[in-house]
């Protein structure tokens, strides 16, 4: 237990010093790279926390995507900000102070970390999820389970909330420059370096078949859709970033992204309606293998699964692309 | 209280750093950044909660005993992907503001100008 406690305050203290640092850093590469940082640090931290499919994701979105995408802006625009004024230092701290003291106050209220009589687990719903679960649904990883089968609504709600940031971001930036568009060999590639062209090539066919593992592995170790769609998306990114944006646009073209991003949405609702057609209510597995719910619950979540790695992953790509290519046409 | 407490209010200490970042500064790319700093405070402080002492990820097997919590896990799993699309958004605003601002070396700091005339 001591170990744990020493380890745990360890991590939370460069988790500290490292927001700190991000907070005081004028410049913005730095504090970037400072982002990713903290990223690792905390998926370190969510497995600690035995939180093993939470650490999975923020290790692949935080370090992998939401630093490529910085990096990306800032290549557009200027690396340095200006000095925060003390006018403007002052009403931060001063909210940053109250909103502290209440934040502490009303921690007196919170639970002892890690205690097993706490609110969160006394209530019922953890015995349906983690016990009743082994019946119903039949899947060890119940993290899936709740994920895809008892909250499937919810997650089809995150779903849209993806699809819709990726539309977002596509009719702000204007649509993608066609490969032609954007001017051919415009300064260097990544790929006349032969280790990096090499390494990238021998890479790729593992990111992906292990982008395919953990989708379909998603039901009995750490995985699952939201993971593998990301880690999808690295590779495309990876290869992206290395043969050139025109290369990586011919490769994956935007009518298939598009055709893809709309695909994983519309099995997700077409799997819910083909529920409610055969009898049972929306996203009620049981119903597609009569007399065989666990059956029928094995088949929804994996159909499930597919459908967000799909939206997930050509979105994410999608948000890439058209980062990138306004840094190339301009 | 200190060793009961400690995890939370070491999350609170990060969350309110992002928080400072959001409020007092003024590119908006740092802005995003610190608004990314809060968002891990959140999470983690959401995943703690669920935490059991000497418990397991929860991915059953017959010789494991005690589970952590698998339904915060949950929550926090699809709001990940949800914050980087999100931060995907504010980046493509704050690159459309940084053009429309129309003075090509003031970078993303719009609000800076706006700042200095006050």
């Amino acid at each position: 237990m001591t170990t744990f406690a020493l380890i745990n305050v360890t991590l939370l203290g460069i988790l500290l010093a490292t927001a700190l640092a991000i907070a005081r850093m004028r410049a913005l590469y730095e504090a970037t790279m400072l982002a990713a940082l903290l990223s690792l640090v905390t998926a370190t931290l969510f497995v600690l926390l035995d939180a093993v499919d939470v650490a999975f994701t923020e290790a692949a979105v935080g370090v992998g995507i939401s630093t490529v995408l910085l990096l990306g802006v800032l290549a557009l625009t200027r690396s340095w900000e200006a000095v925060t004024s003390q006018r403007r230092r002052l009403p931060g701290l001063l909210v940053v102070v109250l909103a502290g003291g209440a934040l502490v106050y009303a921690s007196q209220d919170l639970p002892a970390f890690g205690a097993a009589d706490s609110p969160v687990q006394l209530h019922p719903v953890t015995d349906a999820y983690l016990y009743e679960s082994q019946d119903e649904v039949g899947i060890p990883n119940t993290v899936t389970a709740v994920l895809a089968s008892y909250r499937a609504l919810d997650t089809l709600g995150e779903l849209v909330v993806v699809f819709t940031a990726g539309l977002a971001v596509l009719s702000v930036l204007g649509p993608l420059a066609r490969p032609e568009q954007t001017r051919p060999g415009a300064d260097f590639h990544l790929a006349d370096y032969r280790v990096i062209r090499v390494i990238t090539r021998l890479l790729l066919p593992f990111i992906l078949v292990f982008a395919l593992y953990v989708l379909f592995h998603g039901e009995y170790g750490p995985g699952g859709g939201f993971q593998a769609g990301v880690i999808f998306a690295t590779g495309a990114v990876l290869y992206g970033l290395v043969f050139g944006l025109d290369r990586a646009q011919q490769v994956i073209p935007s009518w298939a992204l598009w055709l893809f991003i709309c695909l994983g949405l519309l099995l997700y609702l077409g799997l819910g309606v083909a529920t409610m057609l055969l009898g049972g209510s929306f996203l009620d597995y049981d119903v597609l293998s009569p007399g065989h719910p666990e059956t029928g619950q094995h088949l929804g979540i994996l159909l499930v699964e597919m459908a967000i790695g799909t939206t997930v992953s050509a979105v994410m790509a999608m948000i890439f692309f058209s980062f990138a290519s306004r840094g190339a046409s301009r | 209280m200190i060793a009961s407490h400690y995890v939370y209010w070491m999350l609170f200490a990060v969350m309110l750093t992002g928080l400072y970042v959001v409020i007092s500064h003024a590119n908006l790319l740092k802005k995003l950044i610190g608004l990314s700093v809060f968002q891990v405070g959140v999470f983690l402080f959401f995943i703690s909660l669920g935490k059991v002492t000497g418990g397991s990820a929860p991915i059953i097997s017959p010789d494991i005993q005690t589970y952590s919590h698998p339904l915060p896990q949950v929550l926090i799993l699809t709001a990940i992907v949800v914050g980087v699309a999100t931060l995907a958004v504010g980046l493509a605003l704050a690159v459309r503001i940084a053009r429309d601002a129309a003075q090509p070396a003031s970078g993303l700091t719009a609000a800076d100008d706006d700042a200095g005339e006050r």
